[in-house]
């Protein structure tokens, strides 16, 4: 269990405020001007060291994806674009942050920024997080006053500014390419990669889209160093990480964690435990609704971090875990998630436009029942044909869903289609 | 220049190519929906789909840039099931009512089909819905079968310039519209009837009227505006169906406007099939011998005058030429704008940089001239060359889809220019490449002599005119014109003097070849002798008419503003009893006891190169020596305004057609009403 002084966010759960004042007693923005001293090099050398990969969900190592940014301007000017727009199913950890703690990210904004020669942060946040935009922009105003941002940032010499935008509700605009399009006042839609936004990015600028989890967490790996972060965890899985526990425990909660931490464990601790017992779970989505749900028999002894997830075929996202005990109805569950997709497919390419409505109008079958037994295979061949045929990741994301239920539950559809033949043959 | 691997076929491609087009350099093609090589890559349906080594999911080869050492398989079984899987998404909301669909046999998707099809259909769902949107009147909509490639949406922004087409809605209730129920009035919006490649967006004034396993293609050229637009005539009978664009890099790449397009059906109305002569007053048909009668009757020693209209081939014109000086006048003019170029230096009325020219320059000074409407299609390169340099306008203030600086409508405004002032003066000096377009409201200007002379110089002292750069041009809106130029068609005093003449009595007799923009009540006193296709303005106050055919129904050459030189076919044959226009000239010099020297088309042609040896350079673009045109003088206050009010009704063609004068009221003028309901009054 990760131990009080390892923790990064100590003001997750707002019982202090959230203003400068308090933020550094917490130790915010101590010594950002020394931290930037020690030049870009520096910064990305332990950024890389600390293991750190993203925390939006894909894991991409982040001091490797600072480093892609240009060393040498061509006159264009640099980026970086904060990623609040948490709109994965069962995540809440970025609202957590922005609410309770947002100093932490914005002196993330600043040294990330300037180990990525930026001249700006664009915070694009979550259009529904009126009250966290409302907090930003006010921690924003204080840091502004306060010399920490802005024509020189805590008196290093460095211009930087931070800005807020809000977006309009869109899951889509989650995606990193959407996002700038949506940034640029464009309709949400992913662009075509490549090229990377580290070459073409917002306003056609070299750009980098970080999660602000990944922003928040950075100035104190860089206070505490590289070996610190790298120490916590497991190899290649390292530092500390907030896990979102929803659904069917006893304690809905956020927590941060040490990565590679039991499912099991996590959950008992944590969040009380699953309603019922253990022994009464069914499965667990372990990290956000787009990946593959995971039976109880997994959930077991399986660690919570990229790669132990990922040898169960499923994955950490973005850490929300959301439980479900015996009463669930999984169909339902995962024919709600098809619809959501659908919803929110933005409908620029072939596989996910039509396939995410497909999809999820054969879904909504299974539910009752009211489906042909070879409707399945039928489904999880559509399923593949939309995986990894898309521009952006939705489409996969539509698709691990259905296939994590037939994988681990496909018996019990079976069952309930039999059951809803055998109704209608009996009237 | 990076090498790639393509189905073991080794190809080397330049930068910046991408993959489609190593595929297709390697001779493999590759499906596609949404890719054009004229749009920008948008990526979206998915069809492109290879398989790259080292990646792990296959690749939209159209939005992929081709590396060096990539393998690329384009047929492997993976291949092969995502192209598959794309199809069959691409028609579970298609209604397959392709019975019923326009597109039908000339079908992207009907031939995708025939390739990537899976088994039987899968989809058991309802399908999707989509109400029909207004584009206009030449654009007919079936949006439930749009597969959303968005061609018609890039094409609307980046190259009409009139972005009036998007998608509204997410996920499977996308939908391809318009703004807010507007018209997409766009002069090139029938392009994107070509573009859809499904039956989507189709021909409106064309819709049911013939499939294309009917149609008798022929290869041919406009005559619409003066760039003669390479165009494939679709002919079905003795009915010229639709008219649809060719692929010339350095005319009209692959676009057409609306008029070339869709004044189709002005071939079939309005048409002068029988000779008619005026007796009593009125013009009563006649046989073709009681015409020439007529003529041979009244010219005998009077003094006569010919005017040659903007549809006319260079065989008639040269007939029209070689027949008067057989009756001994000299006076013969085409410039019924009244334009004041000159003849003796072809250089100073050529579109000289070339129409692909405009793509090297990076500065343009636009004087009388409105590109959007005198050449639409010309226009879209203005739209490329503004956004590498500036274009600045002496004229009317008008939207040409891309901004402009506005200098004025005064001659005053050029002579500034001349004298280096002002903003403008110094991007042109700065500039590598700038041109000068002179419209047909410079040229026609009162003082359109000077207008060229200032225009002359300021090329001079820009440095528009050097070796392999000569940036001086003119905008010609008449097909004929640059042709009948060529051959001399000008007389000192020009058409006004004519006319003058007419009504003054000086001139007796006006051998009128299809010239209909003039101020007709003046010939009212003279003997008119209107030779034309149409029963347009021009036979109003005709005395004899003899009825020629329009231009699909004659062999012809023209010659488009650029001086390139263009033959076209017969498509079809023309109605009744109208005749090819250089025979008619030949039967009636032969009446008249001045035969002409030539027997048939070849003679002919073999006679007018030799005494005009440009005309046998064809589909060539010309280099003229630069020299001295022009007029000195003094400035006055008239305006300078821009000539073509509106584009849809700017020949006999397009005033009898019936689409025309329906784009005419929905875009010109009135404000656009859209379909009637029934309940709008």
């Amino acid at each position: 269990m990760l131990a009080d002084k390892d923790r990064i966010f100590t003001n997750l759960y707002g019982y202090q405020s959230y203003g400068l004042d308090a933020a550094k007693k917490r130790g915010d923005w101590d010594g950002t001007k020394q931290i930037l001293e020690k030049g870009i090099d520096w910064i990305i050398g332990e950024m890389k060291s600390s293991g750190l990969r993203g925390r939006g969900g894909a894991g991409f190592p982040t001091g490797l994806k600072w480093s892609f940014m240009p060393k040498e301007s061509d006159g264009r000017p640099q980026y970086l674009v904060v990623n609040a727009d948490e709109g994965e199913p069962g995540t809440c950890k970025d609202r957590e942050i922005m609410r309770h703690d947002p100093h932490k990210l914005i002196e993330g904004c600043l040294v990330a920024g300037f180990a990525m020669r930026a001249c700006a942060a664009y915070i694009y946040i979550r259009g529904e997080f009126v009250h966290e935009a409302d907090v930003l922009d006010a921690a924003i105003q204080e840091a502004y006053a306060d010399g920490l941002i802005g024509d020189n940032a805590c008196g290093s010499g460095y211009k930087f500014d931070v800005y807020v935008h809000r977006g309009a509700g869109a899951y889509i605009c989650g995606e990193e390419t959407a996002l700038i399009e949506s940034l640029e006042g464009k309709k949400g839609q992913p662009r075509l990669k490549p090229p990377f936004p580290a070459n073409v990015g917002l306003y056609g600028c070299p750009s980098t889209v970080n999660n602000v989890e990944s922003i928040a967490v950075a100035p104190t790996i860089l206070r505490r160093g590289g070996a610190w972060f790298a120490g916590l965890g497991r190899e290649n899985n390292t530092g500390t990480k907030l896990f979102c526990i929803s659904g069917h425990v006893n304690n809905p909660c956020n927590v941060e964690e040490e990565m590679g931490i039991p499912l099991k464990e996590l959950i008992e601790k944590h969040a009380g435990g699953v309603r019922g017992g253990w022994d009464n779970l069914l499965a667990i989505i372990p990290g956000g609704s787009s990946v593959h749900m995971l039976p109880k028999s997994i959930c077991d002894a399986v660690l919570m971090d990229f790669d132990s997830l990922r040898a169960e075929g499923s994955g950490l996202g973005t850490a929300a875990v959301i439980v479900m005990d015996k009463s669930t109805d999984l169909v339902r569950a995962i024919a709600r998630l098809s619809a959501f997709y659908a919803h929110e497919s933005c409908g620029q390419c072939t596989p996910c436009r039509e396939g995410t409505g497909w999809m999820s109008r054969v879904m909504q079958r299974m539910v009752t029942g009211e489906a042909e037994m070879e409707e399945i295979d039928m489904l999880l061949d559509v399923t593949k044909k939309v995986e990894g045929h898309t521009i952006c990741a939705l489409g996969d994301a539509a698709a691990w869903p259905i296939q994590g239920l037939f994988r681990h539950f496909r018996p019990e559809v079976e069952q309930r289609i039999l059951n809803y033949k055998k109704s209608r043959n009996a009237a | 220049m990076p090498t790639l691997n393509i189905d073991g076929i080794e190809v080397e491609v330049e930068n910046g190519s991408t993959v489609l087009q190593a595929c297709e350099a390697a001779g493999i093609e590759i499906p596609r929906f949404c890719y054009h090589e004229r749009l920008s890559i948008s990526g979206n349906c998915r069809m492109c789909l290879v398989e790259m080594e080292k990646a792990p999911k296959l690749i939209a080869s159209c939005a992929m840039p081709a590396g060096d050492g990539m393998v690329i398989h384009t047929n492997s079984d993976k291949v092969r099931r995502g192209r598959e899987g794309v199809l069959e998404f691409t028609l579970i909301n298609h209604p397959l009512d392709c019975p019923v669909c326009d597109q039908g046999g000339e079908c992207d998707l009907q031939d995708q089909y025939l390739y990537y099809s899976g088994d039987d259909a899968r989809y058991t769902e309802a399908r999707r819905v989509v109400s029909k949107e207004d584009f206009g009147p030449l654009v007919k909509t079936m949006m439930t079968r749009c597969i959303h490639c968005t061609r018609c949406v890039r094409f609307s922004e980046e190259i009409a310039g009139v972005p009036a087409l998007g998608g509204i809605g997410r996920g499977d209730h996308l939908e391809i519209t318009t703004y807010m129920e507007q018209p997409f009035a766009s002069e090139l919006s029938g392009n994107v009837v070509d573009l859809c490649p499904v039956g989507a967006l189709t021909n409106k004034p064309y819709a049911f009227s013939a499939r294309p396993w009917e149609l008798k293609s022929t290869e041919t050229f406009d005559v619409h505006d003066a760039m003669g637009s390479s165009i494939r005539a679709d002919a079905r009978g003795r009915e010229v169906m639709r008219f649809l664009p060719r692929v010339h890099e350095d005319v009209n790449e692959e676009w057409i406007s609306d008029k070339t397009r869709q004044a189709v059906d002005g071939l079939k109305y309005n048409r002068l099939d029988t000779p008619y002569v005026r007796r009593d007053g009125t013009l009563q048909p006649a046989s073709w011998d009681e015409a020439f009668d007529a003529i041979a009757d009244n010219i005998k020693g009077k003094k006569m005058a010919a005017l040659v209209g903007d549809l006319c081939d260079l065989e008639s014109m040269y007939a029209l030429k070689g027949l008067m000086t057989a009756l001994g006048s000299e006076a013969i003019d085409c410039r019924q704008d009244g334009a004041k170029y000159g003849g003796k230096h072809r250089v100073g009325y050529l579109f000289n940089s070339g129409i692909a020219g405009i793509d090297e320059a990076d500065a343009c000074l636009l004087v009388g001239s409105n590109p959007r409407k005198e050449a639409p299609v010309l226009n879209i390169r203005l739209r490329y060359l503004s956004k590498r340099g500036p274009i600045a306008s002496v004229g009317d203030v008008e939207n040409l889809t891309y901004p402009v600086q506005h200098l004025g409508n005064t001659v005053k405004a050029l002579e500034n220019i001349l004298a280096g002032k002002g903003d403008f003066a110094k991007a042109l000096k700065a500039a590598k490449n700038p041109m000068i377009i002179l419209g047909s409201g410079a040229a026609s200007h009162k003082d359109g002599a000077y207008i060229l002379k200032l225009a002359h110089d300021i090329a001079d002292k820009f440095g528009m005119v050097r070796d392999g750069w000569n940036g001086f041009n003119i905008l010609h809106h008449a097909a004929s014109r640059v042709g009948a130029m060529d051959l001399g068609l000008v007389t000192d005093g020009g058409v006004d003097g004519i006319l003058d003449g007419a009504a003054s009595g000086e001139i007796d007799v006006v051998f009128n070849m299809g010239a209909d923009e003039i101020d007709l009540g003046r010939l009212e006193k003279a003997f008119v002798i209107y030779q034309g296709s149409h029963g347009d303005a021009g036979v109003k106050y005709a005395d004899v008419i003899l009825p020629g055919v329009a231009y699909t129904e004659k062999p012809g050459t023209y010659v488009n503003m650029e001086g390139r030189v263009q033959m076209a076919p017969r498509v079809i044959f023309g109605p009744g009893d109208a005749r090819e226009d250089w025979t008619i000239l030949r039967a009636l010099s032969e009446r008249l006891g001045h035969v002409l020297p030539y027997d048939n088309l070849a003679e002919l042609r073999a006679k007018m190169i030799a005494d005009h040896p440009a005309l046998a350079a064809v589909d060539q673009l010309p280099e003229e020596p630069w020299a001295d045109f022009g007029v000195a003088g003094k400035a006055s206050d008239v305006p300078i305004t821009n000539l073509i009010g509106d584009f849809y009704q700017t020949n006999p063609i397009a005033r009898s057609s019936k689409v025309m004068a329906e784009c005419s009221t929905a875009y010109v003028g009135a404000k656009f009403v859209a379909e009637a309901t029934g309940t709008n009054g």
